[in-house]
């Protein structure tokens, strides 16, 4: 999607703003925010990259005047309400009020640091499946344009760059935002001259990468 | 935030719109039995208190005093920070960059706010904001020359997009003056933006060149 999310190299941002010892949340509720998503999340109705789908998919005016963790929070209730867990007006309301779909798993006090430790690595067994390309391979991002999530960002497509170096065999985002977390694809960190994507005002020496799946990417 | 103060959803709530939108959220999925609400609390816990920047100062002072373990940590950064018992969320996928005399990294997500959670633990503002997403890829130098770092003509700057499920660790430069200096003297002067590589590491203070 060449939606709002997908701002490298867009200019009109403004310069940064730094916070000397910035705390990490700026409001209580932005930490419930991240805890219920945390939790949510958990009970595994959904892969990160439907979370991803949940907060970027919405027009631009509004992503970009919504706050960092009410975007977690907007996209959390899209999703336990797309889930069948809770129903619109039981958000509205604030209690529940109806039976839905009973959760896969809940995220218990107890087995809170064990489930953090553990993570949720997206690696997969690649099988019989071997790698289209090797390192040091010149590679052309496709000119790929879906409406859905992509994690190609905008500045990267239909460029030549460099295979650098294999990631391993991972969920596919593309596939996994629709829902099907059963897609993987081999995963390659590809280099790009900077003056590639930025033309000459860029410096000669630097270089810009990123983590591209196979069906990103064509032979030169 | 109190737990034990019911909100008032009338008209006479005195709590901002986000609050009791996520006060309600969290009522919701607790009366339907969907969360735990102690879990949320062990969660929050996890961030504010366990999991941080420090983790990945250790990281790199153990890299800077054991070349055996930076060979490893460049090899297969997920399992070397692993074995440190920095594991988890956000760090499943690890991979450690170094910088050197001709090459600094910086790391970015344009798409989102990917970051290594398990060594840096969450990321501050400024990372998430648009303004840094934006121009970490396209204008690099005039970024860093916003956080203060100017970097010598003749080094390479080399952008890493955070844009998969990998997550990049900067291991800085080792400053000068620490010669003989063990891992805990050295954790100190790892800032978290230098392993984000928007700084350079600390230089040694007197104070600091005469603990070791």
């Amino acid at each position: 999607m060449n939606g709002p999310q997908d701002v490298g190299g867009r200019h009109g941002f403004g310069p940064l703003i730094l916070e000397q010892d910035e705390p990490l949340f700026h409001a209580p509720w932005e930490k419930r925010a991240l805890a219920v998503t945390l939790a949510a999340g958990a009970m595994g109705h959904w892969s990160i990259d439907q979370t991803r789908w949940a907060r970027e998919n919405r027009a631009p005016a509004e992503y970009y005047a919504t706050s960092y963790y009410k975007l977690w929070i907007l996209a959390v209730e899209r999703l336990l309400v797309e889930h069948g867990l809770v129903r619109p007006e039981e958000l509205a309301e604030g209690k529940a009020l109806f039976e839905t779909v009973p959760p896969k798993r809940v995220l218990k006090a107890q087995d809170v640091a064990a489930v953090l430790a553990r993570g949720a690595p997206v690696d997969r067994d690649p099988g019989p499946v071997k790698p289209r390309f090797d390192p040091g391979d010149l590679v052309r991002t496709r000119n790929l344009q879906p409406p859905g999530h992509i994690r190609l960002p905008a500045y990267a497509r239909d460029k030549v760059g460099r295979i650098e170096a294999l990631r391993g065999y991972h969920v596919f985002a593309d596939a996994s935002a629709r829902g099907d977390e059963g897609v993987a694809h081999w995963l390659y960190t590809v280099v790009f001259d900077a003056r590639t994507l930025w033309g000459d005002d860029a410096a000669a020496s630097d270089t810009v990468s990123i983590d591209a799946w196979e069906p990103y990417l064509e032979h030169v | 935030m109190s737990h034990d103060h019911d909100h008032d959803h009338g008209s006479g709530s005195h709590l901002d719109d986000m609050t009791a939108r996520v006060m309600a959220l969290e009522k919701v999925l607790t009366e339907k039995g969907l969360i735990d609400p102690d879990a949320l609390d062990a969660i929050i816990d996890t961030y504010e208190t366990r999991v941080g920047p420090r983790n990945g100062a250790r990281v790199v002072a153990r890299a800077w005093t054991d070349p055996a373990f930076a060979e490893w940590l460049a090899r297969d950064g997920a399992a070397a920070i692993g074995s440190m018992g920095y594991t988890g969320r956000q760090g499943e996928h690890l991979h450690a960059v170094f910088n050197t005399e001709e090459v600094h990294n910086l790391v970015v997500c344009t798409l989102c706010s990917c970051y290594p959670w398990s060594v840096l633990g969450l990321p501050p503002v400024w990372y998430k904001s648009h303004a840094y997403r934006a121009r970490a890829v396209s204008d690099p130098r005039g970024v860093l020359a916003e956080f203060g770092l100017h970097l010598p003509a003749g080094t390479s700057l080399r952008v890493w997009d955070s844009n998969s499920e990998m997550r990049y660790l900067v291991v800085p430069r080792r400053p000068e003056g620490t010669e003989g200096w063990d891992m805990e003297a050295l954790a100190p002067l790892v800032t978290r933006n230098s392993m984000i590589g928007t700084e350079l590491a600390l230089a040694p203070t007197a104070q600091k060149a005469s603990q070791p």
